[in-house]
């Protein structure tokens, strides 16, 4: 696997990796210390996912990440304390305690779009957010996540049909841990590639190993570049494994030993430090620094989040409306004088196209299917991310 | 100048509202080359073009879902169900998603959900809906019914420029079948507030939508009798116009609330309950109710006009309240 980054962006993407696995071994303690008022939805084994996705963006790009996409929030900007406080439901929270987990954004500066319980509804909202961005004349490129459970839900195919038909700049990664809380993901989809789905939507697809951040990073970026260009969306399905229960709560004893110990082998963390090592990008004293970095982060923002008041409780009452509190503005990034005053001269008829020649294609000829040769198996794509991981 | 009709004040609203700001779009399946199944956006498309009278995939939930992406971007979505009905397909992410957006995370979603609802037209179960309570129970919505074209227009046009999501459910039996002659300038109505259609003091008749004409109705037959109902619009159900309908009762005594909602958990219980805890010294008899049936709403019109309720229903009952 080639890539184009630099030094500098290897080492930022382990930060990143690092910080998301620290904070959430620190929430994990939190969560003992029963200071997480909620429920706590780890991401482990998944880190190179959230990251490497978010890194492909650009600052003006959106994103909704999901429950297990804390990696994209701090990629995005968002700090641990931002995470600690929302789950510790303190009035410090980016929603000040409205809402927990990692369900919060900032429509304003990041451009992160909270999302909510309900799974695939982000995928019709992203579409929107990048039909209205093709409108204002951004060149923006929006992306969420989805889990292999989610992609069974029915907004994720009108999602995705409707974002091919609106050719929306818009990015689908399907994160397939094969897991959805109990399930393996043959109960979810007869599917052996979740990435087929954008076939029937004439959606572009790829599959990617989701345990290698640079993979991820590159295909993102390619997916990415692909979407701005105009040529509509593409759905990236990362084949990971959730390493732990659905959440804290469950101990997953539903899951074979030994699926986890194989899984174990290809823990993401370990194989970007290796790949660093080989690629000589960094050594011992790099590392301590990055990971003394880190340590220092998350216990300022231990500190801080542990010290901050929970919200006053009238406060349950305010926010239901906005009443004159946001002032609702669009980006304009093409001259407003291209649209007003209206002079569309559209006329009530659709312009399509080769019509003729699809109303005149005879019916297929159905030809009895061959028989498969004994022996011989079609390519898997579980072959083809060992292939692409070099195993 | 000619009278509007009550179809052509919503086409007009959006209109005006899409000329006068670009960031107002319109979204929905056949709303563009078509004009709508009712015809209510003809013209729009070749007025403001492709880019803002967008046609769909026959997906509900993607409609709603794109408004919401589009008024996180700025924009003022109208998004358009073919038939209110249709409604029940986007429930999710009109309750779950638009409706919380600002409470939980403070961001607004400026978007207007409109669509022809209502019986009375032989629609059947599937195209005569009353949605409208699904929705008042859901905090963060907004949910306008205007009876008449000029709060048709007004209405509208104050609800593309709210900043909160706004269901604007469009009576179809009154599409043209009502019309006035509407101001030349750019009026609102503005969204919260009850009008008193009609004054008396022998009994209060609260309604909406279709079923004030029926009320007006029913009020000009008691007169005949000697009853006078005074009889108010409410015009917008979330939020409720607490005060116009308590100053009523308070003058009258008494109190009908006509809908064509079904009974149970239409929005005659939360009033006679908002009536019962502010004004219950003030009243001289029960509160009365006349609503359609428990039922979904029959095809046949046989069954039909036996399910609604009418100006004679309206009658009899106010006449019982009035003597009581």
């Amino acid at each position: 696997m080639t890539t184009t980054l630099t030094r500098e962006q290897h080492l930022e993407l382990y930060y990143f990796l690092r910080l998301n696995r620290e904070l959430e071994e620190q929430m994990v303690r939190l969560f003992r210390q029963n200071k997480i008022v909620g429920g706590l939805y780890p991401s482990l084994g998944q880190e190179a996912i959230s990251v490497g996705t978010a890194y492909a963006l650009g600052p003006g790009d959106w994103i909704a990440p999901m429950i297990r996409n804390i990696g994209a929030l701090l990629v995005r900007g968002f700090k641990p304390r931002d995470v600690m406080t929302q789950h510790m439901a303190r009035y410090t929270s980016p929603t000040c305690g409205k809402d927990g987990t990692s369900h919060f954004g900032d429509l304003k500066s990041r451009h992160v779009i909270s999302p909510i319980s309900m799974l695939g509804d982000l995928i019709p909202v992203m579409a929107g957010i990048a039909m209205a961005g093709r409108y204002l004349g951004q060149k923006i490129v929006t992306m969420t996540w989805i889990g292999d459970g989610g992609a069974s839900t029915g907004v994720f195919h009108e999602g995705l049909n409707f974002a091919a038909v609106q050719k929306a700049a818009f990015v689908l990664i399907v994160e397939n841990n094969q897991w959805a809380y109990s399930t393996p993901v043959e109960k979810q989809s007869a599917l052996r590639d979740l990435a087929d789905r954008a076939k029937a939507y004439g959606v572009k697809s790829a599959v990617v190993d989701g345990n290698d951040v640079l993979a991820v990073e590159r295909t993102t970026r390619e997916a990415v570049s692909y979407a701005r260009a105009g040529n509509g969306p593409v759905l990236i399905e990362a084949k990971t494994m959730r390493m732990l229960g659905h959440a804290q709560h469950d101990a997953a004893e539903y899951v074979p030993k030994a699926m986890l110990e194989a899984w174990k082998q290809r823990d993401p963390l370990d194989r970007f430090e290796k790949v660093l090592t080989e690629k000589k990008l960094w050594d011992a004293k790099t590392k301590k620094e990055i990971d003394e970095r880190i340590a220092r982060e998350i216990r300022a923002d231990v500190e801080f989040a542990e010290n901050s008041p929970f919200p006053p409780p009238e406060s349950a009452e305010e926010g239901v409306y906005c009443e004159g509190c946001h002032t609702i503005e669009a980006d304009w990034q093409r001259p407003k004088e291209e649209l007003m005053p209206p002079r569309s001269s559209v006329k009530a008829e659709w312009p399509l196209k080769n019509f003729a020649a699809n109303g005149a294609r005879p019916p297929a000829v159905r030809q009895p299917a061959p028989k498969a040769k004994p022996g011989k198996k079609p390519a898997r794509a579980a072959a083809r991310v060992r292939a692409k991981a070099g195993r | 100048m000619p009278e509007t009709t009550y179809l052509e004040a919503i086409r007009q609203a959006m209109f005006e509202e899409m000329d006068r700001d670009p960031a107002v779009v319109l979204i929905g399946e056949d709303v563009g080359v078509y004009g709508g199944a009712f015809k209510t956006s003809e013209g729009l498309l070749a007025r403001f073009g492709w880019e803002r009278v967008i046609d769909t995939p026959i997906s509900e939930s993607a409609i709603v879902g794109a408004a919401i992406g589009m008024s996180y971007a700025g924009l003022r979505p109208i998004a358009e169900m073919q038939f209110i009905d249709f409604i029940a397909c986007a429930f999710e992410m009109i309750t779950n998603f638009a409706a919380k957006s600002h409470y939980r995370w403070g961001a607004p979603v400026p978007m207007v959900l409109r669509g022809p609802s209502g019986g009375g037209v032989h629609g059947g179960p599937f195209h005569s809906a009353n949605p409208e309570m699904y929705f008042v129970h859901t905090p963060g919505l907004k949910v306008v019914c205007p009876a008449t074209a000029r709060d048709a227009k007004g209405l509208l046009k104050s609800a593309i420029r709210d900043n909160n999501p706004v269901l604007f459910f469009e009576h179809k039996f009154l599409y043209r079948r009502i019309k006035e002659n509407l101001p030349a300038d750019d009026f609102t109505v503005p969204i919260g507030k009850a009008a008193v259609r009609r004054e008396g003091r022998d009994l209060t008749i609260v309604s909406y939508a279709a079923m004030l004409h029926a009320s007006l109705e029913a009020a000009a037959e008691l007169a005949k009798e000697g009853i006078e109902a005074e009889v108010i619009d409410l015009r917008t159900l979330l939020p409720l116009d607490r005060e116009t309908i308590l100053a009523s009762v308070r003058k009258t005594n008494k109190l009908l609330v006509v809908h064509e909602d079904t009974r149970t958990g239409g929005i005659a219980g939360e009033i006679a309950a908002i009536v019962m805890e502010s004004a219950f010294e003030d009243l001289d008899g029960p509160v009365r109710r006349v609503t359609s049936l428990d039922t979904p709403v029959p095809y046949a019109p046989g069954l039909e006009q036996y399910f609604l309720p009418s100006p004679a229903k309206v009658v009899a009952v106010a006449r019982e309240l009035a003597h009581y």
